[in-house]
């Protein structure tokens, strides 16, 4: 029974890490395709240029490009989630209002929606706007287009749910005699907020930029509806892997492991030390 | 003083609008409801721009039919398309069909590995093997379909191992087949599924294991009448996010399939991007909406729960 028991787990991880072993393994294969056999070890992938005939990802401007476009709409997506989900955080947790089940219900739908769902009906919505203000006013929206801005807009109609559900998961166990104790003793609303509500929830305002950032810099279904002549990496990937890829895609697939590596174990740092 | 008290109390009962602030300096009524509506704006803002609206848009696209250049009138035409075309309503039920299988499959996966990390491990142990576990949903699905393609492509590891074992004479091709793409969907899910397990199972006593045990039920009896039950929120929450997130990938079926995979969300995608049909490309999207939705709401009905309390235990 119990041999049985890590047979199982045994197997069970084998089929986890595999994939991201063989991903890691070839990135440092001297061979042209990410494929057996062994031919021995290389930097190439990494630091080759395009003269020498293989383009290392240090090497590979249209892999670098994509990767500032991700890194640039995973930073935009983790400030509007983050800001976004604060505010309704309080608004979830301190609100009365009517309909706020109701709203609140509203809030978990892009849960369930299919990302390429979202990603078409604000295509479809964006591009009706842009063709109003274009027919009625004459204005040129261009950033409503398939573009960056649109994606943007795309992650964050999903994201912000998920930020939501953290804050305000942090928020429902914050101790309210604090804030009236300073309240008592004179203090304002903006220093309470300052002093003792932000450094409360900072765990999880941290832990939701940290997971925002994280989901928008993977997102694929979205994006990929959204997305104008400037592809982040996820889609430029999805272009290479269709057309046969070189070891370059291990090498940056390898880039991002340890990218999310460090992510991960400086939030599990801070988690364990937070208590 | 014992007015303001009062008002207060009030408010809480009748949940008059306005921002609950505790302390003794109740704020005015209208500097709760403005603070109300600050608070309001952003998440109106959100859900109707970017949710609501949109999908009135893609409510109404789907209802009308192009008649001439920019003429338009509204018409179930895009609908009839998709039952008068077999290839569209084929690939509907195909890609009902193997999410529910790769749904499925998930859970009897992932279940013997939730129940070592809540109930054998324990502790320490059990604690690292989640984290071990987690491990890969930290990169890209992107990445990890990489890893499948060189695994299982004709020139890649595995067919290569199969032929060194003389279990195969020549490289077989892995790839393109629905096997394969029930693999990849199984793997990419995995974590949703483990998480809400493992929750729900942590919180069952064990102590009503041994007394069950002791009265003499075999192991199945215990699986059957007290472990499943108990963690059914576990199971159907897990089961929906699965389902629904199998439902709308797309580059796992893609990839792993190729020309094969005949995927709903492939279709949606070459009527909206390649051919610019977004009349006929929302109507698809919509009946995916609703296939997804509607069993969504099935299996909460079926299992008895709410989706607030499902959503918010995943």
């Amino acid at each position: 029974m119990r041999a049985a028991t890590w047979l199982y787990i045994g197997a069970f991880l084998a089929f986890l890490f595999l994939p991201l072993a063989v991903v890691g393994f070839f990135a440092f294969n001297d061979a042209d395709y990410p494929a057996p056999p062994w031919r021995g070890f290389t930097w190439d992938w990494f630091l080759g240029s395009a003269a020498a005939g293989r383009t290392g990802l240090f090497q590979d401007r249209e892999l670098l490009t994509s990767i500032g476009t991700s890194a640039y709409v995973a930073a935009w997506v983790t400030l509007l989630a983050v800001s976004a989900g604060t505010t309704n955080a309080f608004l979830l947790e301190r609100g009365r209002f009517r309909g706020k089940q109701a709203l609140s219900i509203l809030m978990l739908a892009p849960l369930v929606i299919p990302g390429v769902i979202l990603g078409i009906s604000i295509l479809a919505f964006a591009s009706r706007i842009a063709d109003v203000a274009d027919d009625v006013f004459g204005w040129d929206a261009d950033w409503l287009r398939p573009g960056l801005p649109l994606v943007i807009l795309g992650q964050f109609s999903y994201v912000v749910t998920i930020a939501t559900l953290t804050i305000s998961a942090r928020l429902r166990r914050f101790d309210p005699t604090l804030e009236e104790a300073a309240l008592n003793l004179g203090a304002s609303r903006a220093a309470v907020l300052r002093t003792i509500m932000l450094p409360f929830l900072r765990p999880a305002l941290l832990g939701s930029a940290a997971i925002s950032f994280l989901l928008s810099f993977e997102d694929f279904n979205t994006t990929l509806m959204l997305v104008g002549s400037d592809a982040p990496l996820t889609i430029l990937m999805y272009g290479r892997m269709r057309e046969g890829a070189t070891p370059v895609l291990n090498a940056v697939s390898l880039f991002l492991m340890a990218a999310s590596g460090v992510l991960a174990l400086t939030l599990l740092r801070r988690n364990s030390k937070a208590g | 003083m014992a007015d303001a008290a009062a008002t207060e109390h009030a408010a809480t009962e009748h949940a008059a609008p306005g921002l609950a602030a505790p302390g003794p300096v109740a704020p005015s009524r209208w500097s709760g409801r403005i603070a109300l509506w600050l608070l309001l704006a952003p998440a109106l803002l959100w859900l109707l721009a970017l949710i609501v609206l949109p999908h009135v848009e893609l409510a109404l696209l789907s209802f009308r039919e192009r008649v001439g250049p920019r003429q338009y009138v509204a018409s179930l035409a895009q609908y009839r398309t998709f039952f008068d075309e077999p290839l569209y309503w084929h690939v509907f039920i195909r890609t009902a069909w193997m999410s529910i299988l790769s749904t499925l499959l998930t859970l009897l996966l992932a279940f013997p590995t939730a129940w070592v990390i809540a109930k054998i491990a324990r502790g320490r142990a059990g604690a690292l093997l989640f984290a071990v576990c987690l491990i890969p949903f930290w990169v890209s699905e992107t990445v990890r379909t990489l890893g499948w393609i060189i695994l299982l492509r004709e020139s890649g590891v595995l067919p290569a191992l199969l032929v060194k074992l003389g279990i195969t004479a020549v490289p077989v091709e892995l790839l393109y087949r629905d096997a394969t793409i029930l693999v990849g969907l199984v793997y990419t899910s995995m974590l949703f599924m483990l998480v809400p397990l493992v929750s729900s199972l942590e919180s069952l006593d064990d102590s009503l294991i041994e007394a069950a045990y002791d009265l003499g039920a075999g192991g199945f009896a215990i699986l059957r009448t007290i472990v499943i039950p108990h963690a059914a929120p576990g199971i159907t929450a897990g089961c929906i996010i699965v389902f629904m997130l199998t439902l709308g990938n797309y580059l796992t079926p893609t990839l792993l399939g190729g020309k094969n995979s005949a995927w709903f969300t492939e279709q949606i995608y070459t009527q909206f991007i390649t051919r610019f049909n977004w009349e006929q490309g929302a109507a698809l999207g919509f009946l995916l909406l609703a296939l997804s939705t509607g069993l969504v709401v099935s299996g909460l009905r079926l299992t008895g729960q709410r989706f607030g309390d499902v959503m918010r235990r995943t």
